[in-house]
Parts: C-alpha cells; structure tokens; sequence
C-alpha cells in the first residue's frame, strides 16, 4: 500500500502569495517533476502539465448540475475556485492506456519482454480535492494491495509529490460530505493549500504533510500563517461543506442495493440510460481495464495494451454467445451496486467518493444520488433486506 | 513465475496434441523455460495466451505422471480458442498461471463423492475424477455424472470408458441426442441422480458445465437431500487479468477469477437467482 514518508512533527501552518505558488511549481519542476495541474481547455477545467501560474484557472469557475457543466468567470482571481472537471487524477496512475510488453517471434516460439512505463520518473499533482485523495487511497487498495500490486500504478504512485488544496466551493453535484471524503483534506497529501481570497489580499495557506513536503514549502520561503488566517483557512472549509449541491443518504445502503436486484426502478432508470459509459469514465474510482494483443503487419511482433473499460460495454461481460449482462438495466445495475454496495465487501470501503462527475457528465443527467432515494423511498415492504450478498 | 509485469505471460512449448472430438483438442505443455515443474491444484486455470491473437483462460485438465506436462482441453468457439487448437507440437504458447480456487479435495476425503459435469465440464473436473481413482481409499462411494450433447462430443472417451468399467465407482453417462450406436442414457444429466446411489448426508458434489446445467443439478441433489454447503460449482466469467484487477470476472461481490472458479453453492445461492448478474 502506498504511504507518504514520515510524516513531519508539527509545524507552523505557512503562508504563500500567488508568487510563491509559482515559486513552489518552480521548485517541483527543479527537483524532477513533472508538474501536472488544472487548467482550462475545451471550455473545461482538466488535468495537463503546467509550465507557470499563468497556466492555472485563475478567475475561473464551473457551473455544474445533472448533466451540465459550465465555465464561468469568477469576479476575483482565484486559482482554484471551481470543484472538479472531467479528468481525475487516475489518467496518470492508471493511464487510459499502456503497453504492458511485447513478443517477437523467434525460429520456432517467441520470447516476450516486459515494456518499460513510459511515465516521466515522477509526477506532481497540483490541485487535488480532497474526494481525490480518497479516490486514490481507494484505488491504492484495487491496484497497489499486498498480493499483486500492478507495477505500472505502484510506480507512478509511490513517487507523485501531492499538492492538495482545500475546496473553497461545492460543486453543483458534489456530496463529498454525505461519503466522508472531505471537503477539507484529511491526509495523504505532502503539501495541502487553502486559498484565502480577501479584498485587500491573495493568500494561501500552506501545512506540509511529509517531510519532503516540508523541504519543498521551505524552498518557495513562506511566511509563517498567524492564528487568524488558520481560522479563516478552517473557515473556508466549513463553509464549503455546508453548501455541498447534493447529499446522499448512506445508512445500509450495502443491504439496501443488493436485497433490491428486482426493483422497478432498475427498469426505470434503464429506459434513460445511453450506456455511454462516461459515468465510469470519469469516475477517479472506477478501475476496469480490458486488454487487446495486437501484432504489427509482419505478423512477427506482437504487444498487449492495456486500457480503461466500462461495465456498461457489452464486451466487459461477454462469454461465448452473448453478454451476460446484455440488458441496460443490468449493467446499471451492476455500476450502481459495484459502487456503493460490494466494493465495500471487496475492498471494505465504498466504491464512491462523492465528487459527482457521473451525475455532472451523464448525457442524460442521471444522478446516481437520485437513483438510490428512489430505490431507498420506494421499497417494496416485506422484502428480505441484507445477508443475501455472499459475503464471507 | 513472471518475472516483470504479472501480465507478462511465460512461453511454454507444446509437447503434443491430442484431437478429443470435431472441435476440440488437448494441449500437452512443457514447462516454460524459466520454471522447474508445473505445479497446480485440480480446478485452477490457466491464462493461454496465442501468440498475437489473445489470451483466455482454459481449465488444467491434467498432468501426464510420466513426463510432468500439464494438459489443457480447449473447444474452438471464437478466434482465440481456435487459435489455440490450432497449435501443433513444437510451436509455443504463453501461460500465466495457475489461478483460481481448487475443488474441495480435502473436504472429500472420507465421504461419498459426486462430480457432476456437462459438456466440456468435464475437463475441470477430471483431475479431481482421476485423484478419486488413484487414491480410492481415501473417498465413500465416487459418482460421476456426465452429460454431452451426443456421443461425439464426448470428451476423454476412451478414459471415461475405462473408468466406467471400474467396479468400484459408479460412471453414469447420458447424452441429449443419440446417435444409432449409442446404447446409453438419453436425456439430461438431472436425471442422473435419482439412479446413483450416496449418502446425502455425507456427501460432497463437484458441478462443472454450462451455468443452467448446473442450477438444475443443484436443485436435484437438494431434493436428494444433499445440503447447500456439500455443493461446489465452477462459474465462467469474461476474465482479462485472471487476479483481480481488471473488474471483468465480477458476480457480485466475488471476483471469479480469484474467489473463484470453484465457489461453495451456500454463497451464490440467492446470486444464481439473479438474471444478469
Ligand atoms: C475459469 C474458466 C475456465 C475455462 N476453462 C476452459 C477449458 O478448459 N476449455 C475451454 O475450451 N474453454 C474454457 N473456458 C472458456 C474459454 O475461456 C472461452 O471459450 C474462450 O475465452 C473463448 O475465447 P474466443 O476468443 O475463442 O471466443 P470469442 O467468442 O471470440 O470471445 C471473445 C472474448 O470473450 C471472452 N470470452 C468468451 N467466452 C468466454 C468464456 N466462456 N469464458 C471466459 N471468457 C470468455 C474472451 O476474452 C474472448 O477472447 C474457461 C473459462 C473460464 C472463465
Ligand atoms: S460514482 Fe460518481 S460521484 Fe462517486 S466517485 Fe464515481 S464519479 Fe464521483
Ligand atoms: S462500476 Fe463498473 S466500470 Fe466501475 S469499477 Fe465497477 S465494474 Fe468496473
Ligand atoms: S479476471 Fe480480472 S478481475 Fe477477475
């Protein structure tokens, strides 16, 4: 499982103005990573390398709800003041796509070699929520257990340098607050920034959260944070968990889903549902991959390539002469349960961090929110609830 | 075994090739170079790999006691299978491997033993027929039940023969449709039950064969009395990684793949009611 180092004795909480944000992009860069940040592209915050500050959102903001996203100019310049995009951080972890080795024909058989991550050595990621780092912790467990950590992951993880930045404003869709997962930052991060935007003043307020993180804040030369700007800092954070744009209700819903695989609902929701699969997509969480062996056009050289899938594919289910999950209902299903019901048997946490991108880039605006209230309000008396699930 | 990324397969060279019946073949496997021997237990699978073309997962269906190779029966039904067939002595193969559950043989061991296959199920199970064999005294009363579709699908049929004339074991085949030489049981492998003679109580049954088959067959030794937690299936899902990282294998909470093949009945119970799980 992936741990950050030692984290640090207590230090004074630091303060940064957007100059020493540049300074700390700066510094990342100088000590070898690759600095990978928001910033606007295709009218959407998404997730690319960052040269300077300048490439940052600043003044930005996303209008976000069921199935719409919106940029908007914000009357300030804050660098983070918008929830979260279409990308998550898992397109760096576990790349949409990589070649895991190649085989090349030999006199009689063939030899196979394993093919090197073509990452840069190491990634900073500059920006991350708080429901993020709960979604990598997440996949941590799926990818980077005990038994088969999967190299390509374990090697991008262990060496990503974590900026994380405390939400100072809910999403439309997030329910981050209904799951846990923040809105305040909770840990796994080597530095974690709260952005404090006042009329007479731009500041962010830096603690570190390892040791390496630490050495690198000192590099930008912080000024030490007074007692007033940490509690503006939890200010911020409370305020942002107060106005969260959509909750869930958690209490049972592991029995709940899986004591209801016949609910009307389940028909309900498939007559709306494209099986697009941008839910999973977008989902920080989701981890499915399918693989396809491909040789080149001599026939003498083949490689595998690894890459994301979706449940809602009919391919993902496929056995010779259908899909076992052939209906839309079923793969609905399948996604909604797998989330928030049998991941927790499978990994002993939800499957969900509540970031709301699925509702936010459904096509069709599905909310997955809204799905299990209706299933939750509506269920039938007298069914059997819980302990039908094969746990163990 | 792999050395690298745990995709990476092995290559293992094809010590020969036996035709089972029109469409499927038995694969002989060296040990791949970099590993001693073969090791796995009865159940597991292995991921095989044409060059090229893909990899699936095919069930061990023995060792050869002499030489150590390790056999895998495959039915050609798409492109990867087919290719697979296609392999002929001295060409090579990729393996990762062995995964997967293994039938209960422990648990076996002092009680009645039914195996209950249909169709290519046998494949799976008949390490498991052939330990009961070999070590006849460990084991109550051995049943095995086996359906095909006709006398030419059946698979290993000179070994289920043999094993038929065993007097101590009870060998009962039937097929859906026969053809004019056949002198056998006509119709379904259920109505194999009522005809072989175990202890219900202490008993330990081994399914392996189209899902359907095997709900039927569950529900014909339940009403033999046999309880849900004697009943072991061996379920099929699409699988990519084979350990439980690629989410394709999933049936509810279990990861086929790993929980998995072989599930105890008592645990897929209410899923096996669920269409399109
Ligand atoms: C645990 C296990 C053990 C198996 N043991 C054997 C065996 O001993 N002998 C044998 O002949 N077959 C066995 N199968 C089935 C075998 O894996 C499929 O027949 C094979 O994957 C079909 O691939 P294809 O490309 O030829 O067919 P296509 O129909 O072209 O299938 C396309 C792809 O779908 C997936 N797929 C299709 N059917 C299956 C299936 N039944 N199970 C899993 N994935 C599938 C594969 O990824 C395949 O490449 C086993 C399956 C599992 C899960
Ligand atoms: S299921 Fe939806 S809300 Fe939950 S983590 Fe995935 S994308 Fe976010
Ligand atoms: S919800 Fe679907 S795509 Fe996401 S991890 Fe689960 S099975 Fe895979
Ligand atoms: S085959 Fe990949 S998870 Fe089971």
């Amino acid at each position: 499982m992936t741990i950050l180092d030692t984290p640090p004795s207590p230090t004074p909480a630091r303060l940064l103005d957007t100059n020493g944000v540049g300074r700390l992009l700066d510094a990342l860069r100088e000590g070898g990573y690759e600095v990978i940040g928001p910033t606007v592209r295709d009218r959407a915050i998404v997730y690319d390398t960052i040269g300077n500050v300048a490439d940052l959102p600043a003044g930005w903001t996303d209008r976000q709800d069921a199935g719409q996203y919106r940029l908007e100019r914000r009357d300030d310049h804050a660098l983070f003041g918008y929830a979260v995009g279409p990308h998550s951080w898992k397109r760096y972890l576990q790349p949409p796509a990589t070649t895991l080795w190649r085989a090349r024909r030999t006199d009689d058989s063939f030899e196979v070699e394993t093919v090197a991550d073509e990452a840069p050595s190491r990634f900073a990621f500059v920006g991350v929520r708080a429901c993020e780092l709960h979604a990598m912790r997440i996949q941590d467990r799926v990818l980077d257990g005990d038994q088969e950590p999967d190299p390509v992951y374990h090697a991008r993880r262990n060496d990503a340098f974590i900026v994380a930045v405390n939400c100072a404003q809910a999403g439309g869709t997030c329910f981050c607050v209904s799951m846990e997962t923040g809105p305040g930052a909770d840990g796994g991060f080597d530095i974690c920034l709260t952005e404090l935007v006042e009329p007479d003043r731009h500041v962010f307020v830096a603690v570190s959260g390892s040791v390496r993180g630490q050495e690198m804040l000192d590099v930008t030369e912080p000024a030490t944070a007074g007692p007033d700007d940490v509690r503006k800092a939890e200010a911020v954070v409370e305020r942002t968990a107060a106005s969260m744009g959509r909750s869930l209700d958690t209490r049972g819903i592991h029995d709940l889903l899986l004591s209801n695989p016949e609910h009307p609902r389940w028909d309900d929701v498939a007559a709306r549902c494209l099986t697009c699969a941008n839910c999973t997509m977008v989902c920080p969480t989701c981890f499915c991959t399918s693989v396809d062996d491909l040789t080149d056009v001599s026939g003498q050289v083949a490689e595998r390539v690894r890459r994301w899938d979706s449940c809602f594919t009919m391919e993902h289910s496929y056995l010779h002469g259908g899909s076992v999950r052939a209906s839309a209902r079923s793969r609905y299903r399948q996604w909604l349960t797998h989330k928030l019901a049998t991941w927790l048997d499978q990994f002993g946490t939800s499957g969900c961090v509540g970031c709301g991108r699925c509702i936010t880039w459904c096509p069709v605006g599905i909310d997955l929110t809204e799905e299990v209230r209706a299933i939750r309000d509506t269920q039938p008396t007298g069914t059997r609830s819980g302990g039908s699930d094969g746990r163990t | 075994m792999n050395i690298g990324h745990f995709m990476t397969p092995d290559v293992s060279r094809v010590a020969g090739t036996r035709r089972e019946t029109r469409d499927t073949w038995t694969l002989r496997l060296e040990p791949p170079r970099n590993a001693a021997a073969w090791s796995y237990r009865p159940g597991q699978f292995n991921m095989l790999y044409a060059f090229g073309i893909g990899e699936v997962p095919i069930s061990i269906s023995g060792q050869v006691a002499g030489d150590g190779t390790l056999l895998h029966t495959v039915r050609a039904v798409g492109r990867v299978s087919a290719a697979l067939t296609r392999l002929r002595k001295g060409e090579s193969v990729g393996v990762r491997g062995p995964f997967g559950t293994p039938w209960p043989m422990d648990l076996a061991v002092g009680r009645d033993v039914i195996v209950a296959a249909g169709g290519l199920g046998l494949a799976p199970v008949r390490p498991v027929v052939r330990t009961l064999l070999e070590q006849r005294g460990k084991f109550g009363r051995v049943v095995l039940l086996f359906g095909a579709r006709s006398p030419a699908e059946i698979v290993f049929r000179r070994e289920v023969e043999r094993w038929g004339r065993r007097r101590d074991a009870e060998v009962l085949v039937t097929v859906d449709h026969a053809s004019p030489d056949w002198a056998g049981h006509v119709g379904v492998v259920t109505t194999l039950v009522k005809k072989a003679a175990f202890d219900p109580g202490n008993t330990v049954a081994m399914l392996c064969g189209p899902e359907v088959m095997m709900r039927f067959m569950v529900a014909a030794l339940r009403s033999s009395a046999v309880p849900d937690d004697a009943m072991f299936l061996s379920m099929e899902r699409n699988m990519k990684c084979a350990i439980g990282q690629c989410g394709h294998c999933q049936f509810g909470a279990d990861f086929v793949c790993r929980d998995g093949p072989v599930l105890r009945y008592d645990r897929v119970r209410d899923r096996l009611s669920v269409r399109e799980l």
